[in-house]
């Protein structure tokens, strides 16, 4: 299919790319948080351990 | 093996177990999601029924399963952990319940986007949307309770035995939400399940739950290490610096 | 030193705590005061007509039957953990499975037992006909007694938390939801004139599976609750 049809998904366009917007959105609000989650604790166990 | 498995489980050889791990299960966890998209919305054909729209199933299905599986992989952990009190498995059972509850959110979202073309309505009180919403109600049920501790030992154990009683609840919940579906429908086909298609239709839909499963082995080794350095405050292997 | 056999002790704690809610009777009789208000509210927020609330009659009385009962859970376990007696339990060395369930069964009695005898006068508030009081009755019947478990292991996990309720009907609601399904369903069986037989055994399973693996989930519970 062409680029054309693709972004149409036949008269579907809302749904699909809605549905597919979404999954993105939860993947990488999972993936920011799983790094954010690791990162502040290693931040903050680097901090205490200097501070000693 | 014992040694091997007490070894794992000792916080400082885990976090740095999980750090080498993590890439091997994140990149090809993007490769597949990526592949798996690019041919459910090109490379497979659209259903004769429903059209392009049912390319939402690439995504909604795949949702759905993991948060079914990451319920019971929850609950398992948290069941080790209560049983040979290993705090790993309930550090692994915390880490995985907001990942578990995002799947949960996507599948209903995602059915809910699917049902609007197909039935006209946002929303339909089908087998699979009532379970997926309760399966939520499970997972709020127990960060809700996690998070009312301040005693982190109370609030491992508390959500573990929550979350063991909720996976037994699991396949009940399920029969009787099956079964309350069908007494009005006495053919009984669960509304957002695929089409009958063929097995080429199937192969991205397989795609994405590899590509799923492996990016949830990524993210809750990520957050587990979070845990693992939150738990471990004030461990000496810790005080030596990371 | 003489070990009470544990029947005993069961039977103490059993006949205990329904004297003690004798002297306060008040405390039982707010869930009853609850059941039959909210009850109200439906044909308040719907319709007067009876033969509409008929269809859902089923459905309403055992929605506040459930949330009757959630309402006095909380406190099962609240009083007896904050003056010590349970830390004695757990300490005591008696089988704590059967005296927590000695505990939910009186409570049962004062709480659920009086909706299941108030819910035919309730039903036919809602133009539930009499041909489905005695499904209605004994759905209502194995319905309370299973929540009782279930709301106990709940009880028992969030003791001392605060505004441990809205917590403890979190919790519990989801895992009473087969039973709504199965109770109200076998009502509106028996109003279209079907047999109830097949979700009343279910009600009946859950029952039964809920009685035995209740109280090991409950004394876990308390266990965890009690040591912290």
């Amino acid at each position: 299919m062409d680029l054309q049809e693709f972004l149409r998904m036949g008269g579907y366009a809302g749904y699909v790319w809605t549905a597919y917007g979404l999954t993105a959105v939860v993947l990488l609000m999972n993936w920011l948080g799983a790094r954010r989650c690791e990162a502040d604790e290693q931040a903050s166990a680097r901090r205490r351990s200097s501070a000693d | 093996m014992w040694t091997w498995f007490h070894k794992f489980a000792s916080p400082p050889h885990a976090y740095r177990l999980l750090g080498n791990l993590a890439p091997w299960f994140g990149w090809p966890a993007l490769a597949l999601i990526l592949l798996a998209a690019w041919w459910g919305l090109v490379k497979a054909p659209a259903d004769y029924q429903q059209g392009d729209a049912f390319r939402i199933l690439y995504v909604h299905a795949p949702s759905a399963w993991m948060s079914m599986f990451i319920y019971v992989a929850m609950a398992v952990a948290a069941g080790v952990g209560l049983i040979w009190r290993i705090k790993l498995a309930h550090a692994a059972a915390a880490a995985s319940a907001p990942i578990g509850a995002s799947f949960t959110f996507l599948a209903l979202a995602t059915g809910s986007i699917w049902g609007k073309p197909m039935w006209g309505t946002w929303w339909v009180w089908d087998a699979r949307l009532t379970s997926e919403l309760i399966l939520l109600f499970l997972y709020l049920g127990y960060m809700a309770l996690r998070s009312s501790f301040d005693d982190p030992q109370r609030a491992d154990r508390a959500s573990a035995v929550l979350a063991i009683v909720g996976v037994i609840n699991v396949p009940i919940i399920h029969y009787s939400v099956e079964w309350w579906t069908t007494l009005h429908q006495p053919a009984s086909v669960t509304k957002l399940d695929k089409p009958s298609i063929a097995i080429e239709m199937l192969i991205p839909l397989f795609i994405m739950i590899v590509g799923f499963q492996l990016y949830y082995g990524w993210a809750v080794s990520r957050r587990l290490r979070g845990e693992i350095l939150r738990r471990e405050r004030n461990a000496t292997w810790l005080k030596e610096g990371i | 030193m003489q070990r009470t056999a544990i029947s005993s002790a069961a039977g103490l704690v059993f006949r205990r705590d329904l004297t003690l809610a004798w002297r306060r009777w008040d405390e039982v009789a707010q869930p009853l005061i609850f059941y039959v208000v909210v009850t109200t509210l439906f044909p308040l927020a719907t319709t007067p007509d009876l033969s509409q609330l008929r269809e859902i009659s089923g459905g309403v009385v055992w929605v506040a039957a459930l949330l009757a009962s959630l309402l006095a859970l909380e406190s099962l376990f609240r009083s007896d953990v904050e003056d010590g007696t349970m830390e004695q339990w757990v300490l005591s060395g008696q089988p704590l499975g059967w005296l927590l369930l000695a505990k939910v069964a009186s409570h049962w009695v004062l709480t659920g037992l009086p909706l299941v005898i108030m819910s035919p006068v309730v039903g036919t508030a809602l133009g539930l006909p009499f041909s489905a009081w005695g499904t209605l009755v004994l759905s209502l019947l194995l319905g309370t007694a299973t929540l009782s478990v279930l709301g106990g292991i709940g009880a028992a996990l969030t003791v001392g938390v605060r505004r441990g309720s809205v917590l403890l009907s979190l919790l519990v609601l989801p895992l009473a939801m087969p039973l709504l399904i199965f109770g109200s369903r076998a009502v509106g069986m028996v109003m279209d004139g079907d047999s109830p037989a097949g979700p009343l055994q279910l009600l009946a399973a859950i029952f039964f599976l809920t009685l035995s693996l209740g109280p090991l989930a409950m004394s876990a519970a308390i266990r965890i609750s009690v040591e912290s």
